[in-house]
Formats: C-alpha cells, sequence, structure tokens
C-alpha cells in the first residue's frame, strides 16, 4: 500500500474503481463548490479537482481538496507544472499531504494560449513526468528532489494521465510506460469516444505488461449536444470522436439524454476490456450528472475504505 | 551574437560511442567569434578526438570542417560529400547550425559538442556577457538600453529588488543588478521618470512562452514558380 487512500483500497481490492472531475469555482467563497461536491458524495471512490483548468484562473486545487475532505470525499488533487516551479510544487505537495491528501495526478496542464491570460509566462521548469520522479522520491526516500532529507515523506498514491488519441499512436504505450518507470500508480486517459482505437491502445499496454504496473481508469465525458461532439472531433488537439457517434448525437431528439445514454454504454463497454481498472467520469459543469450516470452504469453503491 | 561553450571532452567521446567515421563541423560565425567553434576550434577538437581514439583504441576516423553559417541551409548544402562519408557529425556550430545539418541529412546522427548559451557579446577579449533575452516585445526604451528580462536574475521589470547592494545583485558579486546598471543609465540619461510608472504585467506571447517563433517576411518569400523552378 502506497498511501492507503480510499481509491488505493479500491483498486487494491480489485474492485472496478469510479473517479469524478469536480471544477473549482472561479470565486472566493467555496459555498457553491462545496454543494456540487455534496450532490456528488457517494458517487466515485474519489474525487479529480483540476488545476487551473484549461490555464484560467480559479481556487486551487488543494483548497478545494480540504473542502472535499471536511466533506468526508476522497480528492484527487490534480497538479500541473505550468504554473509552479519544482520549489512551489514540493513545497505544495508537503502542504497537501498535511491536510490530508493522498492522491495527486501530475501532468503538464494545457498550455496558457487556452486560457483566459493567455499572456502568461509558462514555468515548466518539470514536466509530467519529471513531476512524478520527483513525488514520489519524497514518498519513497523522504527526500526533497536535491535530496535534503523530510521530517516526515508524504504518503502519496501517485496518478498520470494518458492519451492513447494524441499522436504518434505507437508512442503513446511506451509513453505511459515511462510514466509508470518514473513512478505513476494510476493513470486516468482522455475521454474515450473512439472505442476501436482505445482498445487498440489496450493491447498494446497489455503486450507490454503495463495493465500489471499501474491501474488505468479510462475517461469519460457525456456529450451535451452534437455540436460539442464536433467542436471536440475537429478542435480538441489530440482528440478523437468517430463519425457515428456525432451522428446519433445528432439525430437524437433529446441529446442531453442521448448523451448520457452514450456515457453509459461507453463505461459499459470499458468495464469488458481487459486491463481497465476503472473509470473517470468527467462532466464539466455538468457534475450533477455523475450520480445518475454512475448509477445507470451499475456503479453504485460505491465500497468505501474511507477512515479520515 | 550566439555566445557558446564546448562541451567537455569526456562527453563528446561518450556521445561517440559506437561510432567509426566521425566529421566535426563548425561554424566561422558566432561560434568562432566567441572561440568555442570556430575553424581553430574543430581542429583541436578532432586531434583531441583522434588522440582519445589512439589511446583507447576506438578506431576513429575524424574528419573536419568549417561550414560558413551552419545555420543556412545553402552553406550545409555543399558539405553533402563529407557528411555522406560519414556515421556521425559533431557540430560545434550552436544548436541552429546542429538542427540544420540533422534536418538536411535525416540520416547520419548529429551529436551537440557545443552547449549553445545565449545572445550577447564580447565585453573585452574572452568575456562573453548575456545581452538579450528574445522576449519578443522589447522594453529597453523602458529601461535605459539594458535588458531586464535576461541581465537581472529575476526578470523584473520593475527593479530593482532587496537584494541589490553596492551595484551587485544578490546571486553573486561576479554579477552586476541590471536594475542599478538602469537607474544609473536613465539618471545620465534624464529619463528617471520612466521610473516613476510601473510597468504592468509583461505579454509573454512573443516570447518563447507563447510557443516556437516563427518570422514571416512575405517581400522576401518565394512565389509557387520560383520554389518549383529552384527544385
Amino acid at each position: 500500500m502506497r498511501a492507503g487512500s480510499n481509491l488505493e483500497k479500491v483498486l487494491e481490492r480489485g474492485e472496478f474503481a469510479v473517479t469524478a472531475e469536480i471544477g473549482p469555482p472561479k470565486s472566493a467563497s467555496a459555498d457553491r463548490f462545496r454543494a456540487t461536491a455534496r450532490s456528488m458524495k457517494g458517487s466515485a471512490d474519489a474525487f479529480n479537482l483540476t488545476d487551473n483548468q484549461t490555464a484560467m484562473s480559479r481556487m486551487s486545487s488543494v483548497s478545494c481538496a480540504v473542502v472535499l475532505i471536511q466533506e468526508g470525499m476522497e480528492p484527487v488533487v490534480q497538479m500541473t507544472t505550468r504554473d509552479r516551479n519544482r520549489i512551489a510544487l514540493q513545497s505544495d505537495t508537503l502542504g497537501a499531504s498535511a491536510l490530508g491528501v493522498r492522491n495527486i495526478l501530475c501532468l503538464s496542464g494545457d498550455h496558457q494560449s487556452f486560457g483566459n491570460q493567455k499572456e502568461s509566462k509558462n514555468v515548466y521548469d518539470l514536466d509530467s513526468v519529471q513531476l512524478l520522479m520527483v513525488l514520489r522520491k519524497m514518498r519513497d526516500e523522504g527526500k526533497l528532489w536535491n535530496d535534503d532529507p523530510l521530517e516526515v515523506a508524504p504518503p502519496l498514491f501517485l496518478g498520470a494521465a494518458a492519451n492513447p488519441f494524441a499522436d504518434p499512436f505507437e508512442y503513446r504505450a511506451p509513453r505511459l510506460a515511462k510514466k509508470v518507470a518514473a513512478g505513476a500508480d494510476f493513470v486516468q486517459t482522455q475521454s474515450v469516444y473512439d472505442l476501436e482505437r482505445f482498445e487498440a491502445f489496450m493491447v498494446r499496454v497489455r503486450e507490454m505488461g503495463l495493465d500489471k504496473k499501474v491501474r488505468i481508469l479510462a475517461g469519460v465525458l457525456p456529450l451535451k449536444s452534437h455540436k460539442v461532439a464536433l467542436y471536440m472531433k475537429n478542435k480538441v488537439s489530440g482528440m478523437t470522436v468517430p463519425d457515428a457517434i456525432v451522428e446519433r448525437m445528432k439525430k437524437a431528439s433529446d441529446p442531453k439524454g442521448e448523451g448520457i445514454r452514450l456515457c453509459v454504454e461507453t463505461i459499459e463497454h470499458l468495464r469488458g476490456i481487459e486491463g481497465v481498472a476503472g473509470v473517470h467520469i468527467m462532466a464539466p459543469l455538468w457534475e450533477e450528472k455523475v450520480p445518475e450516470i454512475a448509477e445507470r452504469a451499475g456503479l453504485l453503491p460505491r465500497p468505501s475504505f474511507w477512515s479520515q | 551574437m550566439i555566445i557558446g561553450e564546448q562541451k567537455p571532452l569526456k562527453e563528446i567521446c561518450s556521445m561517440l560511442e559506437g561510432h567509426k567515421r566521425i566529421l566535426v563541423a563548425g561554424c566561422r560565425s558566432c561560434v568562432a567569434i566567441c572561440l568555442a567553434g570556430g575553424e581553430k576550434e574543430v581542429g583541436v577538437l578532432s586531434e583531441s578526438l583522434r588522440l582519445h581514439s589512439d589511446l583507447n583504441g576506438k578506431g576513429w576516423e575524424v574528419l573536419e570542417l568549417t561550414t560558413e553559417r551552419q545555420c543556412e541551409k545553402e552553406w550545409v548544402a555543399e558539405i553533402k560529400d563529407l557528411v555522406a562519408e560519414c556515421d556521425a557529425v559533431v557540430s560545434i556550430a550552436c544548436g541552429v547550425g546542429a538542427q540544420t545539418i540533422q534536418a538536411m541529412y535525416p540520416t547520419v546522427r548529429v551529436l551537440p559538442g557545443l552547449n549553445t548559451s545565449n545572445m550577447g557579446a564580447p565585453e573585452e577579449p574572452g568575456v562573453f556577457i548575456e545581452k538579450c533575452g528574445g522576449c519578443g516585445d522589447c522594453v529597453l526604451h523602458l529601461t535605459g538600453g539594458i535588458c531586464p528580462i535576461v541581465r537581472c536574475a529575476k526578470s523584473m521589470l520593475n527593479g530593482p529588488c532587496g537584494g541589490s547592494q553596492n551595484g551587485m545583485c544578490e546571486i553573486g558579486q561576479e554579477t552586476p543588478c541590471a536594475w542599478d546598471q538602469i537607474y544609473r543609465s536613465l539618471k545620465q540619461l534624464g529619463r528617471l521618470d520612466l521610473l516613476e510608472r510601473p510597468i504592468p504585467p509583461k505579454n509573454w506571447v512573443p516570447s518563447r512562452s507563447g510557443g516556437p517563433r516563427k518570422i514571416v517576411r512575405p517581400e522576401a518569400m518565394m512565389t509557387k514558380e520560383e520554389k518549383e523552378a529552384r527544385e
């Protein structure tokens, strides 16, 4: 056991895990965020808190994690290397750990040109693989990256992202292997629409034995309309959406209902793929649908090992 | 100009493990001026490699060449025959030169024999100082002709910080405080008023932070016909 987090225990027990994403607020009050979180309680084993997602300033993921802990929910703190150098990242890791955070997802983050403050300078002192190396060293050796000993090491369950839909496709599994070698305990993937490509990715992952070394949670994101599907297909770099899905959304008389149905079907399909240890549900600005999706996909009730 | 410094011989030798016919490629531009990668340095490095090979039984055959400008395709095209005979090229031009060779000869391994450091100038014989950060949005008119982006260790636009003392930077007594210099320069120019207004957060889009940069001069571009004719 790395950190003894609820998510880690669920995965260790071989249960099909569920994580879900909650977006921190663009606000100095956590009240509404807290209410959203409460409405999602029990629908997942742990909840990801995005880190200034799409490069827009929001409440920090560590602060939101503390709110979740107060609500008896387990956080996965997303940590990007875009805005902070290694000094700040290690410092925030120590602080997060002291406040009860056990899961950290290591990311490079969206480039600031996608955000609302494009003129920012980015940091990228570390990349996502290097952040995994640094945090693993803090956990396993009880040392900062420069070898300074820590009084208390942070118990962490370390996560990474994988995108099977980005190019070059043949390098995607080896790149995941690199993250595993750097310290990833679990992985959450980009949202899956193109099941054929995802399955091809998983074949390669299994050939490399990666599914035995890291817990893979496949990402899903319910579509609200065919326009969203088209946007994802055409505008989101490293994203593939099959035409059949765009068509299905276009023909639907109730696109939102269809999006949820599609999401539930996708989860059921993913659950049958060897090596997929769970799902990661992302429903930005539609978080209230997460419990329904989990329910309809037969993922509830969640086992609970929450002990804090 | 671009300032660079040769990598230690040991590091270059370790990169060359497994190679046999090696071309050491220098450049007569910037790196020759900063005494790191010109014709003379090509000769010295090549001799050192031959010696290392002889002493350690590496069996290297080392060829030498110095191009006029390794960053320009026209000059790099001329070394085609020589590159074809080799299985590795050690470029001691800047990183731009090394990349130009690699792009033009994709099947030969190009190894960097030089660390490209900065855009700077010779201060006195044998001393080279960084001067420009290439931020893409020059502020020298506000700072008395001294670049705060690279010459201030914190890239502050509203310095000096609290670490400036006796004209020196807090990071070390060898490093002048750029903002001390800026203050003196503006005082001499009678423009201390420029230091009264806070300079707001900078737009870093034109800098490296905004992504790899590309500048297009339409009037200098070849037409489709001209391109075809050239090919």
